[in-house]
């Protein structure tokens, strides 16, 4: 019963990580490449580690893998967050079929500012941005 | 139980050849941060398969500081980015 479901938890994490990779080579963009990798992949390595925890079933084993679980659902986001907002800046093309892109009219890509869209009509239009205030 | 590591272990391997393809093809440097990204999760799979093969428990320590190195490795790529180093897109 243990080895069939250490089985199915090991091919299972086998399997989302070979998705992952068919998404990164298949997918057309990076940010859809980032959203097939960060997810698949976190996921397969959980399901890998829940096997090897039932493997050993010893209270110091467990604890690590659980922690090394901990440890991947914490920092995947962060770093796919901080990923796609460096590959943003740099000026990565988005696909062609993009339907929608929020950020392109409100985002000054050189001096990093962001604006909400919802100005009034004077402060959107003051020349001169590197001029001190007064 | 000993199939089933050798078809986890193919598996693994073939998603890794998957992964380099798009580090040797990615037309940006973002991409292959990302792919190298994915490159230490399979590897963390690839030791906890080796931990179960071999029966050592100490391979769970490999696979935390490989994780920690992904981690740091895709975070410094980033920064890397964001302050303008050399691109060749």
């Amino acid at each position: 019963m243990i080895d069939l479901l250490k089985a199915i938890l090991l091919l299972g994490g086998a399997l989302l990580m070979l998705l992952a990779a068919v998404g990164i080579v298949r997918l057309p963009d990076l940010l859809t490449r980032m959203h097939a990798t960060t997810k698949a992949a976190s996921l397969g390595v959980n399901l890998t580690m829940l096997a090897v925890a039932l493997h050993f079933s010893d209270v110091g084993v467990v604890a690590r893998a659980l922690a090394i679980i901990l440890f991947v659902l914490t920092t995947a986001p962060i770093a796919a967050h901080v990923m796609g907002r460096a590959g943003y800046f740099v000026g990565t093309r988005l696909w062609s079929g993009t339907v929608k892109d929020e950020l392109r009219p409100n985002y000054d890509p050189l001096t990093h500012e962001l604006k909400s869209g919802q100005e009034p009509r004077q402060n959107v239009e003051r020349p001169g941005r590197d001029e001190a205030p007064e | 139980m000993e199939y089933v590591i050798i078809m986890a272990q193919s598996i693994m391997g073939l998603a890794l050849l998957l992964a380099f393809v798009r580090v040797v093809r990615g037309p940006s440097l973002p991409d292959r941060a990302v792919a190298l990204e994915l490159f230490s999760t399979i590897v963390m799979g690839l030791v906890g398969v080796q931990a179960i093969a071999s029966g050592v428990a100490s391979f769970l320590d490999v696979a935390i500081v490989i994780a920690l190195m992904g981690f740091l490795a895709s975070i410094g790529f980033a920064r890397f980015l964001e302050r303008g180093g050399l691109r060749d897109d």
